[in-house]
């Protein structure tokens, strides 16, 4: 992977069908992480919400597991990975942002709060 | 004729003074808009899910903008409703 290449920050939030079972969830986000790294991205966090209820249905279903991941990546790689998003049926929605310096300062700021949190708690 | 000073209204003259609106996101110093958490996204939404508009929420353009492109992100992911009634 050349090194020389700047790497953007980027946050890819996917939508799965609830009719998954709990290890395929696990499954389909360890494809997908390991297709990430394999295309030569960093990845910086992964968070998975879990089951969520939809504000509206999609594609007949009211309720879906949402995932999100935040990595660093050469431009090119959002492309290959639109192909394997789009030909995935278990993903019902897919979104890539473009994270500029204030997201990546916040998300990075909502994790630290997040986990003294729950170095508090326990 | 009465003079001017003797004549007594049933409210007071003086209208109250407007609370000058002010953008939050400059006053609180945010600098960038999540669209993941839709609680913060529903202030901006009125209760039919529509985006309220800066006359109203006294955002300043740069945010106002900032907050529809959040709102509308959240709305493709499903996390806020396209149309909905008595969203709150």
């Amino acid at each position: 992977m050349a090194t020389t290449e700047n790497l953007q920050n980027y946050e890819l939030m996917l939508v799965f069908t609830p009719v998954l079972a709990e290890e395929d969830y696990k499954g389909a986000q360890k494809k997908f992480a390991d297709l990430l790294t394999e295309l030569g991205s960093k990845i910086v966090h992964q968070n998975a919400w879990g089951l969520r209820s939809l504000s509206y249905p999609v594609q007949k279903k009211t309720t879906g597991l949402y995932w999100v991941v935040e990595y660093q990546a050469p431009a090119d790689v959002n492309a290959k990975l639109e192909i394997q998003m789009n030909r995935d049926e278990t993903i019902m929605r897919h979104m890539v942002t473009r994270l500029d310096k204030y997201a990546v300062e916040y998300n990075a700021k909502k994790r630290n709060k997040h986990s003294e949190l729950e170095t508090a708690t326990n | 004729m009465a003079k001017q000073n003797e004549i007594k209204f049933l409210t007071s003259t003086r209208i109250e003074k407007r609370q000058k609106k002010y953008c939050r996101f400059k006053k609180m110093g945010i600098r960038y808009i999540d669209y993941k958490d839709g609680e913060f996204l529903k202030k901006f939404l009125n209760d039919q899910g529509k985006m309220l508009p800066r006359r109203i929420t006294g955002n300043s353009l740069k945010f106002q903008r900032k907050v529809a492109q959040a709102i509308k992100k959240a709305r493709q992911m499903a996390l806020l409703p396209y149309v909905t009634d008595l969203l709150k």
